[in-house]
């Protein structure tokens, strides 16, 4: 068995078992967590927070207009590395045909050139992302090994997705194999660590949103 | 293909066949150009070719198809008559040769003893092991112990196809004859794979007039290829590349994007993890290639190839499973099963936890407990 077999085959099935058991259980879990009942007085309807929630996940994805100039490149750049993460894991016609092969569907992607410089693009932002956390005071006190390894697995697929297009210091498969296998590390450490802010990121919002509205809080 | 044939040098078996010197410094220099070879190699080759010996080789077949043997016959540069006419002296060859029975057993065993230790061995087909090599016997022998025997004397062996270099097809799972390829039985000799079902006949033929002139096993790469025919993959030379970069895929073998000529990815070509140089040579007098005819590459020269998976799944597919391809339920099963182990899971938690909480209400020595 080849390292592009390996990676492809028994690794991409653990690393999918284990990323789906893994994010199901914390998901489960997390909804089914009892919330403590709030004896207050509710300042709003049901309806109403739930709607205010709601709305909470759109205007907390927006920087706040009091704070714009602090946290606005932060955020700008925050956006602009994920957004360029959304094209090449879904618009690169091989990760589409890959995708297709495992889901049963497939869509139109975009030149692989226009990928590439994506990818160059997406690499730098996460290398500025990086130099920003380690020479911020805050932030550099705030992060920990969960911050970097996330950052790590993330940047590791890019650079091997680039070295496999350019065929970089080794045969074609053994970097298709790397790259598929650097995947695979990011889908086994995806549900353990603060990647899994892209499946909590909107509801905690929306529960947050809905728990002020309840209260008569702006959100 | 007398043995006393092989004693003329090259120079004097072209005189003897009336070819000039000027015609074989072409023919020299085209055979350079057809390796990639600088342009001075050209006439060096014609120097020490003319000089040369021309060296001893034994052509056994064994469990294959003849195909390879096929598409030898069908080298342009150079031809296989100018080949064994005037480079090499092709002492056995069972599917060329004249003589057959005891006089070709006889053939082989002259050859194999008056030039010991300098002929060249080209192997076609894999080496079947089991059943004590009952598989392919020729002339009461098993081609595992004519190949032990061979291989002895030889100054090199030449693999030639898929069957030889990689086991081929008979080594496919699974494998029932126990097919090896001929680098799991040889050691100790150099060898050099001419990988493909069938391999190119310029390949072929190229690779054998290197090592006949220079005398030194070319560069080779980890499957033991020379690399000046395997050094590039398929996809890196071929003319859809282009469509490739902008993004316009055949989606089948009759859609508009097959008639406009896009890159075959979509369709199962394999070019992009295939090295071989279909895409520059190209076949039959360099007329064309399988791509340039509208199927993709079935990626025939690399180790393994009919095991994995289908010809027609794309190459970026997941791959799993053999003779189906690629499978969108079993993937979904496996998630499924792990999502359903882990919603049971996170149940389990979040009862135990509420459990808790529960006891902390009730006994507030519990209450220091940690909540999730």
């Amino acid at each position: 068995m080849t390292l592009l077999d390996f990676a492809r085959g028994p690794a991409l099935k653990v690393a999918i078992a284990i990323f789906c058991l893994a994010v199901s259980w914390r998901i489960v879990a997390f909804v089914l967590l009892r919330i403590r009942r709030d004896l207050n007085r509710p300042r709003a309807s049901v309806p109403t927070s739930l709607a205010r929630g709601l709305l909470t996940v759109g205007t907390r994805s927006w920087p706040h207009p009091e704070f714009i100039a602090r946290t606005g490149a932060g955020e700008a750049l925050g956006y602009s590395y994920h957004l360029g993460l959304f094209a090449l894991v879904l618009l690169f016609t091989p990760h589409i045909l890959f995708l297709g092969s495992l889901i049963g569907i497939s869509w139109p992607g975009l030149p692989s050139g226009l990928i590439t410089i994506i990818s160059v693009i997406t690499l730098t932002l996460l290398l500025a992302v990086l130099f920003r956390r380690v020479t911020n005071p805050v932030m550099r006190m705030l992060s920990n090994f969960d911050d970097y390894f996330s950052w790590f697995v993330t940047l590791l697929v890019i650079v091997t997705g680039l070295a496999t297009t350019a065929h970089f210091g080794a045969p074609y498969q053994t970097l298709l194999g790397l790259h598929i296998l650097s995947f695979d590390l990011l889908l086994v450490w995806f549900p353990f660590g603060k990647l899994m802010h892209a499946f909590y990121i909107f509801p905690s919002r929306a529960i947050n949103g809905a728990l002020l509205a309840r209260k008569g809080a702006p959100s | 293909m007398s043995l006393s044939s092989s004693e003329l040098t090259v120079g004097e078996a072209l005189r003897l066949h009336g070819i000039s010197r000027r015609g074989f410094i072409r023919f020299c220099t085209a055979t350079a150009s057809a390796m990639a070879l600088p342009p001075w190699m050209g006439l060096a080759m014609a120097e020490q070719l003319r000089q040369a010996p021309r060296p001893s080789v034994i052509y056994l077949s064994f469990q294959e198809c003849t195909g390879c043997f096929e598409s030898l016959t069908r080298s342009f540069a150079p031809t296989i008559e100018s080949l064994i006419f005037n480079v090499i002296s092709l002492d056995y060859d069972d599917t060329l040769m004249a003589a057959s029975g005891e006089a070709a057993e006889v053939a082989l065993a002259t050859a194999m003893k008056t030039y010991y230790g300098k002929y060249v061995l080209v192997i076609d087909g894999s080496v079947p092991t089991g059943a004590d090599g009952a598989y392919c016997t020729s002339g009461g022998r098993s081609a595992v112990d004519t190949l032990r025997q061979a291989a002895a004397g030889a100054a090199a062996i030449v693999c030639v196809g898929t069957c030889s270099a990689f086991g081929g097809i008979p080594f496919a799972d699974p494998n029932p004859t126990s097919a090896w390829p001929v680098s799991a039985i040889v050691s100790g000799k150099p060898i050099i794979n001419v990988s493909g079902c069938p391999p190119m006949p310029e390949v072929i033929t190229g690779t054998l007039l290197q090592f006949v002139t220079t005398g030194q096993v070319p560069d080779l790469d980890e499957h033991l290829r020379p690399k000046v025919f395997y050094g590039n993959t398929i996809h890196d030379r071929c003319y859809r590349r282009p469509f490739y970069d902008e993004g316009k895929f055949a989606k089948s073998f009759d859609d508009e994007g097959a008639r406009n000529g896009w890159c075959l990815y979509e369709l199962g070509c394999k070019g992009p993890t295939t090295y071989n140089a279909c895409a520059t040579i190209k076949w039959n007098g360099g007329t064309s290639f399988p791509i340039e005819s509208g199927h993709g590459c079935l990626g025939c020269s690399e180790p393994g190839f009919w095991d994995k998976g289908s010809f027609y799944a794309a190459e970026s597919s997941a791959g799993w499973g053999k003779a189906g391809g690629p499978s969108p339920l079993r993937a979904l099963e496996v998630a499924g099963a792990a999502a359903t182990v882990g919603a049971a899971l996170g149940l389990a938690t979040a009862v135990a936890t509420r459990s808790r909480l529960q006891r902390s209400e009730i006994n507030p020595a519990d209450a220091d407990k940690k909540d999730i």
